[in-house]
């Protein structure tokens, strides 16, 4: 239950390790981090690490979709990586995988391009 | 597995008892033979359903979320009601991504992720009559599951 969040900038880029449930709350949280970044950086590189999250609901896809578009007009990009098998069909079902890339590692994420 | 057990719960509409719902779901569905990804399925629509209740119900603040729970033979049964302020046209609200919400982080995808992930979803709602929402899962059968796994 809750859910713990890892800021990591490197370069222009911002990695956001979650922990947790990426629900109501979670997507609060997650929304907190991800906007205090593109406030201060304007644009880069946001990648998601979902490795660890146990739980996404319409409420966490709607956090990581508005991210998106906010990076989108900003000419900015998002990844995700590693979302557990349990959790794809929820982003699945919300079109997430059609927006952004989704890798394995967080290394990939440095070298896949923007859609 | 236990046949017939139920279980209510009654809570203000939070963004906290979102998961406290959705785990009390998944405690009294796995007395049922649910595979792992069916008991995920049960999660998401609990979790969608009570954040509807948070999101929608009371735009004044808080109001009391109950939820019935049922396992028997005809499966999980889960009812989610409130006392809000009820949805004024329920085929429009189930429409993949209708929302009355003015957050674009908001989807309206609710509706649509409960009806895909159980077996049947009926939403009864009038408006300033609150909302019910009553859900149905049945484990797929173990029988067919076992001869699908089966090497050919």
């Amino acid at each position: 239950m809750g859910l713990e969040i890892e800021a990591v900038p490197k370069g222009t880029s911002l990695f956001l390790r979650l922990r947790g449930d990426l629900d109501m709350e979670g997507a609060r949280l997650f929304r907190e981090a991800a906007d205090e970044w593109l406030d201060g950086a304007g644009t880069g590189k946001l990648v998601v690490n979902l490795a660890e999250v146990a739980f996404v609901d319409s409420t966490g896809v709607g956090a990581l979709l508005g991210r998106y578009r906010r990076l989108r007009a900003q000419r900015g990009s998002m990844v995700l990586v590693s979302p557990k098998p349990h959790v794809r069909p929820v982003l699945e079902m919300a079109g997430i995988p059609r927006l952004m890339p989704i890798v394995e590692h967080e290394a990939q994420a440095q070298e896949v391009d923007a859609r | 597995m236990t046949k017939g057990n139920w279980l209510q719960l009654k809570f203000p509409s939070r963004p906290e008892n979102v998961a406290v719902a959705r785990l009390a779901a998944a405690a009294l569905a796995s007395q049922l033979d649910f595979t792992l990804p069916e008991m995920e399925e049960i999660k998401v629509a609990v979790s969608e359903a009570v954040s509807n209740c948070v999101l929608h119900a009371y735009p004044q603040g808080e109001g009391p979320v109950e939820m019935e729970m049922r396992v028997g033979e005809e499966g999980l049964f889960i009812t989610v009601t409130d006392k809000g302020q009820g949805i004024l046209d329920v085929n429009r609200a189930r429409e993949p991504t209708f929302t009355t919400s003015r957050d674009p982080d908001h989807l309206g995808l609710g509706f649509t992720f409960m009806e895909n992930f159980m077996d049947d979803l009926e939403v009864e709602s009038a408006p300033g009559r609150g909302t019910q929402v009553r859900m149905r899962k049945k484990p797929a059968d173990v029988y067919s599951k076992a001869a699908g796994e089966e090497p050919s």
